[in-house]
């Protein structure tokens, strides 16, 4: 295949930057999203220009770590696919794709297509935990938890934190990625104590980061590479509604 | 030089507990005066750097990822195992204690792996406590599955993700202490040197990569939990990033490097589609359960595979292996798919391949059952290659996975260098000469929650009285100088490949070299390739660039450069090891059907080598493993 590309370059967070266009050529239909960025780059050392600078590390959808908006959507045009796992069969030869990095005022952009995600990070800090020390523990099966709770559970719980629900939403707020995390650890009793303190928490550090407000467009669920659902942001408000009466 | 691996006497099953008995402590006032640096988040390094906030400690810990929830563990699958024995079907700490160390194939410490297994059971308590979704039965209860042709069922599980949700666990705990300020985190930060006084490691240089800015951070300990060197072949199933450089900047500050030849290759991976290929997918061996692996009878068969009659397949590993078929370990199966290739009965578009098939499973079960199994793999597989594998058979091929060596440490995970600990992958202690299934993530979580933070208090005991070294010490300042010196001279070579192009190379030499099956003949021809390489890599790289900015080429160029060593050092130590153990089979050493043949007699040692500076041959020490307790038996799987 031969592709025009249109990618973002920024030297640096305090660059103004701009779209720069290149052409692939000979690119195999069965190759990767990121290996098509690979041949680019390889082909720019060769002729001593600078190669795009993106995040990428697993490549197989489970790290998060990458994180492109490509032809205007978050890790591109399929559904529940990383931009990683995300292959160039899906692209049409001659096509022209745009490529940019996640847009967010809480994602300021480092270099090129890599962003600063840390805000999730400090988020987490806040309270996305369980207060137990190592060796603290009971046995593990003291707890029983029911079937569907525990899946409930980990369907929340697979949120592998890229960012994507930020970008894709034109509030660039956190809330699915917020409340995936209260989700999982509310939804099992070993998180009972702290739900109410823990919502708030990290809601005070969304807003804090700067992120926006939720105004139930439901695009963060829509882009998700992982299939978090919106659910998630309903137990989110429940949670945070009643630490206002629980009070701390 | 004797190895002194500083194993507690008495019994094997009491040694860890009367260990922690006697155990020198710290007290509280002491220990936030003590420092610990962390290098790494994966399982070993977080579940470490979080629990040593907890006690106390201060802490700093180092990820060159954007966030310490990437590191790599977070990729594992399948599951971990623990000696629960919540099936009440025979499982003991006696019997993982067994099954790993056989499975090792007898070249790990027996006092190690009993550890190991002892610890186990407190991991899945740990791991439910801070939330961590586990499978559960209708009851409530916690599901287990037997794994990796173990007897009992002993593997606890997340869906797919278990290794995702552990990771989330200890990066929960870890975020927890950070929030806390007993932990200090630094992101996008790559560790570059340890810097040693007096013998003793007293702290680090890291790059930050952001900014490019050299850092000099001081610590009391040292403790590096970087995981595998699996990327020397180039193409395996790390992640992009994974490196060697912070376990080979170690080795070459005096900590020996164990047993670098023993690499685990994983059979079922999506095969190579180009030369563009990045990665390999791994493919859950739990398939093999139910697909039946097998390529055609003739040569260069190009035929789709719904055109080949029955008659024409040739069910290899059903017969060879009757006993056992497609459920044959890891490293037969691997060895008898490259076999296959190699005789030109290959299949897809590289000859790189064989199929594993559903088609009889899916007519004696119902399509239905097969996608409950498998449902999530066989989306994986459409998606990667664009084949429906209910209809085509997938197509599989071995592929680099885990590495069992490492950085040589005594019982308390502290390397050759006083002060400088190593846990998880990166080093070489539990899983002797092969890794059996789900006991990666086992042993990283062993490692970071339960014996590290008993193991350094045996060190740091005695370091309360240690002045904290200035940063401005010579010390500092010539580990930095290196540090930059180095990475001036890359900018300066001004070459014209790029640094992908070096590591493609090494990664095919060491693949057909010192891959699934070595000899002494390719052995020795391709040691002299990989110095060639590496001399032209120091003439012809490019990196384009500067120093002070985020540059990913740069930091690919110090990778590749380390890598560009431990290649040479892993094909000397396959060359030295003169049989054949687990995931190192040399052609030469072989019983008369083709199965690995150990020599007990000369070689039941850990190779565990020394630096001798640039240029210089490595040199070898051995620890003779001693084996008290289980008698070394050959394995059989015919």
């Amino acid at each position: 295949m031969n592709l025009s590309l249109k990618i973002w370059r920024q030297k640096n967070k305090e660059d103004k930057g701009g779209f720069k266009s290149y052409q692939v050529q000979n690119i195999s239909a069965d190759s990767s999203f990121l290996e098509m960025i690979d041949v680019l780059n390889d082909e720019l050392i060769r002729k001593g220009e600078d190669p795009v600078a993106f995040d990428h590390d697993c490549r197989e959808g489970i790290c998060g770590m990458c994180s492109m908006f490509i032809n205007g959507r978050a890790h591109g045009p399929m559904q529940k696919t990383t931009t990683c796992q995300l292959h160039m069969r899906h692209f049409k030869d001659g096509e022209t794709i745009t490529i940019e990095p996640w847009r967010a005022k809480s994602f300021p952009v480092i270099k090129d297509l890599v962003v600063d995600r840390s805000a999730f990070d400090r988020i987490i800090q806040a309270g996305g935990f369980i207060s137990v020390n190592t060796g603290q523990a009971q046995d593990a099966n003291n707890i029983p938890i029911a079937k569907h709770v525990a899946d409930e559970a980990m369907s929340s719980a697979t949120c592998i934190g890229c960012g994507a629900c930020v970008a894709a939403c034109k509030n660039g707020s956190a809330m699915l990625f917020l409340s995936a995390k209260v989700s999982h650890l509310a939804l099992l009793p070993q998180g009972q104590p702290e739900k109410s303190l823990r919502a708030k928490k990290m809601l005070d550090q969304m807003d804090e980061e700067g992120f926006g407000s939720c105004t139930n467009t439901y695009a963060c669920e829509a882009e998700c590479p992982v299939g978090i659902s919106v659910t998630n942001i309903a137990r989110l408000n429940r949670e945070y509604l009643s630490s206002s009466f629980a009070g701390d | 030089m004797v190895l002194d691996s500083k194993i507690p006497g008495g019994g094997l099953e009491e040694k860890w507990t009367k260990y922690r008995s006697n155990v020198k402590l710290v007290n509280p006032a002491n220990k936030r005066k003590l420092e610990i640096i962390v290098i790494g988040t994966g399982l070993a390094g977080g579940a470490a750097a979080a629990t040593f906030g907890e006690l106390g400690y201060k802490v700093k810990v180092f990820c060159f990822q954007d966030s310490p929830r990437r590191a790599h563990s977070i990729a594992a699958q399948g599951g971990i195992n623990a000696a629960k024995n919540y099936k009440n079907d025979g499982d003991s700490t006696w019997r993982l204690f067994y099954d790993t160390i056989k499975g090792g194939d007898f070249r790990a410490r027996e006092a190690n792996v009993y550890r190991l297994a002892e610890v186990s059971a407190n991991i899945i308590d740990q791991c439910v406590a801070q939330g961590v979704p586990f499978a559960r039965e209708y009851g409530g209860l916690l599901d287990n599955r037997s794994f990796g042709g173990a007897q009992v069922s002993r593997t606890f599980y997340a869906r797919g993700q278990t290794g995702q949700q552990l990771l989330l666990g200890a990066y929960s705990a870890l975020e927890r202490q950070v929030a806390l300020g007993n932990v200090q985190q630094h992101t996008r930060h790559e560790m570059l040197d340890v810097v040693i006084k007096d013998g003793k490691a007293i702290g680090i240089i890291a790059r930050n990569l952001v900014t490019g800015e050299l850092e000099r951070h001081f610590a009391n300990a040292v403790v590096l939990a970087t995981g595998g060197y699996g990327n020397v072949f180039y193409l395996s199933t790390n992640a992009m990033g994974s490196n060697t450089t912070a376990i080979w900047k170690a080795y070459k500050r005096g900590a020996f490097f164990a047993n670098p030849c023993y690499t685990q290759i994983h059979p079922t991976c999506i095969p190579v589609h180009g030369d563009y290929q990045s990665k390999l997918t791994l493919m859950s061996e739990s398939l093999r359960n139910d697909g039946r692996v097998w390529a055609p009878k003739a040569k260069d068969d190009k035929r789709k595979a719904a055109d080949i009659p029955d008659s024409e397949r040739d069910y290899y590993l059903e017969r060879k292996y009757p006993a056992f078929g497609n459920l044959v370990p890891r490293d037969i199966a691997s060895r008898a798919a490259k076999e296959v290739c190699d005789e030109g009965r290959g299949v897809g578009a590289t000859g790189l391949a064989v199929y594993l098939d559903f088609a009889d499973a899916i007519k004696r079960l119902g399509k239905p059952v097969i996608e409950e199994k498998y449902g999530n793999l066989f989306e994986m597989y459409a998606k990667i290659t664009g084949e429906d594998p209910y209809v085509t058979p997938m197509m599989i091929y071995p592929a680099i996975h885990y590495t069992m060596g490492g950085l040589w440490v005594d019982y308390n995970l502290m390397t050759s260098v006083t002060g400088l600990y190593a846990a998880g992958e990166c080093n070489f202690s539990d899983h002797g000469a092969n890794r059996l299934g789900a006991s990666a993530l086992m042993q990283g979580l062993a490692d970071g929650y339960f014996v590290l933070p008993y193991t350094i208090g045996e060190y740091l005991s005695g370091e309360i009285n240690t002045k904290k070294i200035s940063t401005d010490d010579d010390a500092f300042k010539d580990a930095e100088n290196n540090v930059n010196s180095r990475i001036n001279n890359f900018f300066s070579i001004k070459g014209k490949l790029p640094v992908d192009h070096f590591h493609k190379e090494l990664g095919k030499l060491m693949w057909e070299y010192c891959g699934m099956a070595r000899n002494s003949q390719g052995l020795t021809f391709a040691i002299d390739e990989v110095k060639k390489l590496r001399d032209q890599f120091w003439n012809e790289v490019r990196v384009p660039g500067a120093a002070n900015e985020l540059n990913p080429e740069l930091e690919k160029a110090g990778r590749v450069a380390d890598f560009l060593e431990l290649g040479e050092l892993t094909m000397r130590d396959a060359l030295h090891r003169e049989e054949s153990c687990g995931g190192h089979f040399r052609t030469e050493y072989q019983t008369e059907d083709g199965e690995a043949k150990r020599n007990d007699e000369k070689f039941s040692y850990v190779a565990a080598w020394e630096y001798k500076g640039e240029g210089q041959q490595a040199a070898l020490n051995k620890e003779p493993l001693v084996f008290e307790a289980v008698h070394q038996s050959q394995r059989n799987y015919k």
